[in-house]
């Protein structure tokens, strides 16, 4: 009797192993949030996918009005593009100050990536106002239509990251680097560094290959 | 894999965190990639020195190319973070984006080719 226990205990032992690595993070952030926020994420991408396939089934459904070589300017799109790719590394040293638990740092960081985020966000309202100024409006044609939706949503997406990444300043500043709050930096963070994911794909299939089609 | 990438690799585990924050290291090589693979495509395009097919190609290698060095360097996913899990959903969601995008375009393409002349067009028949 006491062989099969032990035997039925060293397997319960065993086939606990695969939790048990899960809680040995020992940084204090084995919370699940953070793989729940990266699954929101994933679900994410998939608007984006849906929205990437409507564009690019609309892609060369101009109905007779402006074409994308009469109307992107590459050198704005490589401005923004260079704002969100930096923004995205003051990010990650943000992170890394967060480690270290250097909270000015952090702030400082923090204060960085909104600025280039408001920055990509102004330079893409000016671009939008320039499509509208040339008759590019949504309304236009299908081609357009997908343009604004898709570029429009990953704005959207921008623009509430900056909104949160100024909640967390504030948090920051009245709470201090707390688990909880690190927590949040962590899933701020996965947001900020898909969005620019999400922004290479746009660059490169609306505006690049746009040009040369 | 190659010997450079699992140099990377070990680069972003050497401080044993499964979560994997990466390090300022880590960053900097995923930024100065993200930089290059980024400045090649608008060279390209913008310069128009290459056949446009050829343009075309080499902008969604290196867009690809920089979705895997972001992916890596800067969220951070690995085989061993989170259990393996945000590799898996990862790669669940990048099946189905592949299969939404690229079936979305091959079916609307043939529906566009299989469409009456008339109605591509948007002209009004003239045949009775």
């Amino acid at each position: 009797m006491a062989t099969t226990y032990d035997q039925a205990s060293q397997e319960a032992a065993l086939s606990e192993t695969f939790h048990l690595v899960e809680d040995e993070h020992g940084h204090g952030h084995g919370s699940p949030t953070l793989l729940g926020f990266w699954i929101y994420m994933m679900s994410d991408a998939l608007i984006f996918a849906a929205l990437f396939a409507t564009y690019g089934v609309l892609s060369t459904s101009f109905a007779g009005g402006p074409v994308p070589q009469d109307v992107f300017d590459l050198r704005l799109v490589a401005l923004n593009t260079a704002f969100l790719l930096v923004s995205s590394i003051t990010y990650g040293f943000g992170m890394l100050a967060m480690e270290r638990g250097q909270k000015g740092t952090v702030q400082l960081w923090l204060l960085v990536t909104a600025l280039l985020g408001i920055a990509f966000v102004g330079v893409e309202l000016y671009e939008f106002n320039h499509f509208a100024h040339e008759g590019a409006v949504p309304q236009r044609s299908g081609y357009w239509s997908g343009v604004w939706t898709l570029v429009g949503t990953h704005g959207l997406h921008v623009s509430v990251g900056i909104l949160w990444i100024g909640i967390m300043m504030v948090q920051v500043a009245q709470r201090g680097l707390i688990e909880a709050n690190k927590r949040r930096l962590m899933c701020l963070g996965m947001f900020w560094h898909l969005l620019d994911v999400v922004w290479i794909g746009v660059f490169t299939y609306v505006y690049l290959l746009g040009m040369i089609r | 894999m190659s010997a450079s990438d699992a140099n990377l690799d070990h680069e972003l585990h050497s401080h044993g965190d499964t979560h994997g924050h990466g390090s300022t290291k880590s960053y900097l090589v995923g930024f100065l990639l993200s930089v290059a693979l980024t400045a090649i495509p608008f060279w390209l395009v913008m310069s128009g020195i290459t056949p446009a097919n050829w343009t075309a190609a080499i902008v969604i290698v290196c867009a690809v190319v920089q979705i895997i060095v972001h992916t890596i360097c800067f969220l951070h996913v690995t085989t061993s973070a989170e259990g393996g899990w945000t590799l898996l959903s990862y790669a669940f969601t990048a099946v189905i984006l592949f299969i939404t995008i690229a079936g979305s375009l091959w079916i609307m393409y043939h529906l566009n080719t299989n469409m009456m002349p008339g109605m591509m067009t948007g002209e009004v028949s003239t045949t009775p």
